[in-house]
């Protein structure tokens, strides 16, 4: 059987980072994870910070992980588009650098004054501890 | 008639002009081929992003929703986001943008509109300052350094947003140069609050894509939670790419401004030559008469 395939695109606002037909995706819903065959139901989603899993070939074998800090996901029968601030593949990450930056990170949030400050030191504990818990996994 | 000594400064000082114009055109070529790069980089995601916000806004009721998408319902207060470069030697790239705010601007007043004025980049104020001063309600420097950044452009929007949930203003309009080529940069006036859909140069490949008629999306968590994540995003985005366009302009038209000045300070050498060769040997044709007929006379 000539398997039928969903366009999969990943963008970033610095670029295309992804774009292949592939046997299917699972991507992180912010109701939770869900994965994309091909004859979708038209969805938009928003993501939260987690793993997109891209089975390339077959449905049963994961043929690459990557990162992304949130994001939105629109879905129609053919294609699976995700835009996302952040992706980063799994294999590319440096542990020791984002324990690092997350120990930065944290000592930015106890020091933050402002309101804004606050948020933004917020959201990218969450990014860091979220890439951790991703490597933990994989 | 100005002296030997006098030519040969001129064309050693115009050489030295033509030196520097030419590097500075060499460094604008290079950063205008990553800058464009850049900016084509970026197109996909504001596309999609527009694409995405489209359909999601066409199955919101009218005059419901979020204030970002439908507008405070009042268009009193217009806010006038003017983004050029901080450095000059650009040619017309900084006068053309201004031009056009303050076409806006009269134009909105003229209306008894109250308008605000936000500027990005240096040069835009300093232009601004003189003939609309008491307008300009802030200024964002330095968001091209080294690059734009997608968070540089977060924090304008985050500005801007603030501003508008402090009721600061109605309507906000982005004004900047649309790259086309190295020779000629588009000055564009883009509506973004309320949120206006639609961008007339990609709508074939989106009408293409699009869904067949009266197929509905499902939201998930819901589609006031995307709307409200969305919108405050797009902005960010539509900023961001207005940097990167407005960047990779800067430098063509740098680049072409260069080149011309490059050009006028070789034809000005050759001019400059020419006279000093000329008055050298008209010296020269004097002091000989001058000995013959010192010699004729003895």
């Amino acid at each position: 059987m000539a398997a039928e395939q969903v366009e999969f695109e990943l963008v970033s606002p610095e670029k295309l980072l992804l774009s292949e037909p592939v046997a299917m995706v699972v991507v992180p819903g912010a109701d939770g994870d869900f994965g994309v065959l091909p004859r979708h139901a038209p969805l938009i989603s928003s993501l939260r910070i987690g793993v997109i899993s891209v089975y390339r070939d077959k449905r049963n074998e994961v043929s690459e992980k990557i990162f992304v800090d949130g994001g939105f996901a629109e879905v129609t029968p053919q294609r699976c588009t995700v835009l996302a601030e952040q992706a980063v593949r799994l294999g590319e990450i440096d542990r020791a650098k984002v324990e690092q930056e997350l120990k930065d990170a944290r000592e930015d949030l106890s020091d933050a004054s402002g309101e804004t400050e606050r948020k933004a030191a917020e959201r990218s504990v969450a990014r860091l501890e979220g890439m951790l818990d991703a490597l933990a996994r994989a | 008639m100005a002296s030997l000594k006098d030519l040969r400064n001129r064309i050693s000082s115009v050489k030295s002009t033509q030196k520097i114009t030419s590097a500075m055109k060499m460094v604008a070529a290079a950063k205008l081929r990553r800058a464009q790069e850049q900016a084509e980089m970026a197109r996909p995601y504001a596309e999609r992003m527009s694409r995405m916000l489209g359909s999601v806004a066409d199955s919101v009721v009218a005059g419901q929703g979020p204030k970002l998408l439908v507008g405070t319902g009042s268009e009193q207060v217009h806010l006038v986001v003017v983004a050029t470069a901080d450095r000059g030697l650009c040619g017309g790239f900084n006068s053309s943008i201004v031009r056009d705010a303050k076409r806006l601007v009269d134009e909105l007043r003229g209306q008894g509109r109250e308008v605000k004025i936000l500027c990005v980049g240096r040069k835009g104020r300093d232009q601004l300052r003189r003939t609309h001063g008491e307008l300009i309600v802030e200024t964002i420097e330095d968001v091209n350094k080294p690059y734009p950044s997608f968070e540089g452009a977060d924090g304008i929007a985050e500005k801007i947003r603030r501003m508008f949930d402090a009721g600061e203003f109605d309507v906000c309009t982005l004004i900047y140069a649309r790259f086309k080529s190295a020779i000629s940069q588009i000055v564009t006036r883009q509506q973004l609050i309320p949120f206006a859909s639609g961008e007339p140069e990609e709508t074939e490949e989106q009408a293409e894509q699009a869904l067949p008629a009266g197929a509905v999306y499902d939201y998930e968590p819901s589609e006031e939670a995307i709307l409200a994540e969305l919108l405050p995003r797009n902005l960010s985005v539509q900023i961001f790419r207005a940097l990167l366009e407005n960047n990779a302009s800067e430098q063509g038209a740098r680049m072409t401004a260069m080149d011309n000045a490059t050009r006028n300070a070789g034809e000005m050498i050759d001019k400059l030559t020419l006279q000093y060769n000329r008055s050298r040997q008209a010296a020269i044709t004097t002091e000989l008469i001058e000995i013959i007929s010192a010699v004729e006379a003895m």
